[in-house]
């Protein structure tokens, strides 16, 4: 086997079977061709890869593992510097991270790292556990995570290894955050996140759910009974279009529309009690990852046409290239350079369309993306019962309105510092999304080990 | 998991549940609400708190039944277990001595309003309660409510209980004949958007307490947005209170009815397996 075998292939459900289902569209590697895949890896001396990995990952070294048939020894490599493999493996946006610094793409396609890791991942929790983590004598200093998303999960894993006693508040009724609210089941299976959240459960750390800190309780209360706190309340402040029609009924953000078919298991409904409104033809407004879960997610509820409405063209679509592709690959209809105007509804107050106008590019704006501009007259109307809105998030406002000197910048975004992530209140850290706005899983378990580090050094320094 | 206490039906189609929430209880401000999931395949259920005993840290959650969700709680038992309370949210009201205030509560309505009487009563205003119901066996919490207040006035629409007619009247008859400073208002879309109307000519100011589609109850997911003064706002993190003279209660009234075929679809089909399982509905 050498480089020039071309990249192999993930098995995946065909796209007319996979609409059917919410099942996950890969198949997985079989433990043959994870090994092909990874005898492609030229192993470089100074591996751009890793470079390239928010976490730094040593992507060669569990490489070389996998291609000699040591998965365990693999995953134990991933595990000295990602806690949650199984999830990376599958949403990281592995083309613009460390697959795109492999050598390999310069003139061939570059290894698949994200679904080799994966795999790895895969077979320790199905096959052959890895013996949990040693974990230090407790020293006796409590810590307190506020959000149980990838950043806080990273932040009670490193922390809990260490001996500190650890306490997770989750606002919703079930730990994961985003994990298990937005990433709908056909892209993560939601055992996988149960299973991780599990081990850290029996590694001791403790979890509070259905609490929201920042209302009866505020920052300061709970620091009272904690040595230190990291705050990891992520970007969960939907943005509307505010245009005519928004409080139309099937008019949802994707934040709802998501929660209630992720969270709620309203694709299951009746069988569970959250409903969703199933539409016959679906407007989908934005053209990121969660557009595209909100997409397939409506394509899978049985929507005949689903509409991806963005202003821009296709080559500044945000999205995963994977996400993209599988979305296409199921049906989904784009209507690039389209922008809303309104929505117009039915006298029972039923979204009933969406009034668009065309946009043509213009000059780059600060993004550097080309600005979309307005080509007058060219308005026209889709016919849509349902709308999701995927343009974006705030940061969520909740627990900064009761923290006066937790300093945050003009868009709430909590302010703290990129290696320590110190914030301004002494023995409070913050990361992941509250502090980036919204990004990526990997970016924020990135900033939670940064974290780790953080809370330890003070801790066991004393110093702030 | 929220162990039971009680679980009694108080009339038809209304029940009172007593369930452990420590934290709730411990916390909890007049004019705040929970939100609560039965079961595994429950829905999140946003209900307003009656009433909350600190020491055995328990609350009190009065609920009509409606829908599958409703239908589920009443058929739990004491010394059963709710599966999940989030809470105590949103904003507590603002409590203070404003002078006469006319707490008017509808309905199921009445529950989310005693705390709050009871509350305004103890910051040292004169309290008018004003009671309605559509018939008699909806009427809730007589007694409790004309515990607390200088005056209770009852009616309901059919005349089975109290005068015949609407809060709208009775109110009406008290702004003639004193000067009110401040109306709460808790009850059916109609009968809040009919107060502020009335309220609104002699410009006192009115909160009505909204009970939107809602999710998460943090501001997550928007569904319980509601147009206030030309404004979107968050029932969940805003509100749930808000001024009556500025909601857009027709908006709102729409909204609410959004999931109706499915709510039908989820209770038949509740329905029909409670027969199957030969377990009785309340």
């Amino acid at each position: 086997m050498s480089a020039k075998t071309p990249r192999h292939k993930m098995p995946e459900q065909k796209p007319e079977e996979r609409i059917k289902n919410f099942n996950e569209v890969p198949l997985g590697y079989t433990a043959e061709m994870a090994i092909a895949e990874a005898e492609r890896c030229l192993q470089c001396k100074k591996p751009a890869c890793v470079e390239g990995c928010p976490v730094n990952v040593r992507i060669p070294e569990f490489i070389k593992e996998v291609a000699e048939g040591n998965f365990l020894k693999a995953i134990e490599v991933i595990k000295g510097t990602n806690s949650l493999p199984a999830v990376c493996g599958r949403v990281c946006p592995q083309e613009s991270q460390c697959e795109a610094k492999c050598v390999l793409g310069k003139k061939f396609e570059p290894v698949a790292i994200g679904k080799i890791e994966g795999f790895v991942a895969d077979y320790e929790r199905e096959k052959e556990h890895l013996p949990a983590p040693e974990i230090k004598t407790k020293n006796g200093k409590k810590v307190a995570i506020i959000g149980s998303g990838p950043a806080g999960l990273t932040v009670a894993g490193e922390l809990a290894k260490l001996g500190y006693s650890i306490t997770v508040y989750e606002a919703l009724h079930t730990a994961g955050g985003v994990l298990v609210y937005g990433i709908p089941e056909f892209r993560l299976p939601k055992k996988i996140v149960s299973y991780e959240i599990e081990a850290l459960a029996k590694m001791g750390v403790e979890f509070v759910t259905n609490r929201v800190v920042g209302l009866s309780e505020t920052l300061a209360d709970v620091m009272q009974r904690f040595d230190a706190a990291f705050v990891a309340t992520g970007a969960g402040l939907p943005s509307f279009l505010n245009i005519p029609g928004e409080d139309l009924q099937g008019v949802y953000s994707a934040n709802e529309y998501l929660t209630r078919v992720n969270l709620m298991k309203a694709y299951k409904f009746p069988e569970y009690d959250t409903p969703v409104i199933k539409g016959r033809s679906v407007g989908v407004f934005g053209a990121g990852n969660v557009a595209m879960d909100s997409a397939r997610t409506a394509i899978r509820l049985g929507s005949k046409d689903v509409h991806l409405v963005y202003r821009r063209s296709r080559d500044e679509m945000p999205a995963r290239g994977e996400e993209i592709h599988h979305a296409e690959e199921e049906g989904l209809i784009f209507d690039l350079l389209c922008n809303p105007v309104k929505f117009t509804g039915d006298e029972n107050g039923r979204l009933c369309g969406v009034e668009c106008v065309r946009m043509e590019l213009g000059e780059p704006d600060d993004s550097g993306r080309r600005r979309p501009v307005e080509i007058k007259g060219s308005e026209f109307t889709i016919d849509i019962d349902v709308a999701i809105i995927a343009i974006g998030n705030g940061s969520n406002p909740i627990l900064q309105k009761t923290a006066p000197d937790l300093k945050c910048n003009k868009w709430g975004n909590i302010l703290a510092d990129p290696e320590t992530m110190r914030t301004s209140v002494k023995g409070v850290f913050a990361g992941g999304d509250i502090v980036t706005g919204a990004a990526t899983v990997i970016q924020a378990m990135g900033a939670g080990r940064k974290a780790a580090k953080g809370i330890d050094d003070y801790l066991t320094s004393g110093e702030w | 998991m929220h162990y039971i206490h009680s679980n009694d039906i108080i009339q038809p189609t209304v029940g009172r549940m007593v369930v452990e929430a420590p934290y709730v209880a411990e916390h909890r401000k007049a004019g705040q609400f929970i939100i609560l999931l039965v079961d595994e395949f429950g829905e999140r259920l946003p209900l307003t708190i009656a009433d909350a005993d600190k020491e055995k840290g328990t609350i009190t959650l009065i609920y009509q039944i409606v829908g599958t969700t409703t239908a589920k709680l009443a058929a739990m038992k004491a010394g059963e277990s709710l599966y999940g309370i989030a809470g105590p949210l949103g904003h507590p009201t603002e409590i203070k001595k404003y002078g006469t205030v006319a707490c008017v509560g509808g309905g199921i309505g009445i529950a989310p309003l005693h705390p709050i009487s009871k509350a305004m009563k103890e910051a040292g205003n004169r309290v008018i309660n004003i009671l309605g119901a559509r018939t008699e066996n909806l009427f809730i919490l007589e007694k409790e409510m004309t515990a607390i207040g200088d005056e209770c006035a009852i009616c309901t629409d059919d005349g089975s209980k109290g005068e015949k007619g609407f809060v709208t009247n009775v109110l009406s008859g008290f702004m003639a004949k004193e000067k009110i400073d401040l109306v709460v208002a808790i009850g059916p879309i109609p009968m809040m958007k009919a107060v502020s109307e009335l309220t609104k000519k002699d410009g006192i100011h009115t909160f009505v307490s909204l009970n939107s589609v809602m999710i998460d109850g943090t501001g997550m997911c928007g569904g319980c947005r509601v147009t206030v003064g030309g404004e979107t706002k968050f029932t969940c993190v805003d509100g749930p209170e808000f001024d009556g003279h500025l909601v857009d209660f027709d908006s709102l009234g729409k909204r609410l009815n959004t999931y109706r075929e499915e709510e039908t679809e989820s209770y038949e089909q509740y329905k029909h397996k409670c027969r199957l399982d030969g377990v009785e509905i309340k």
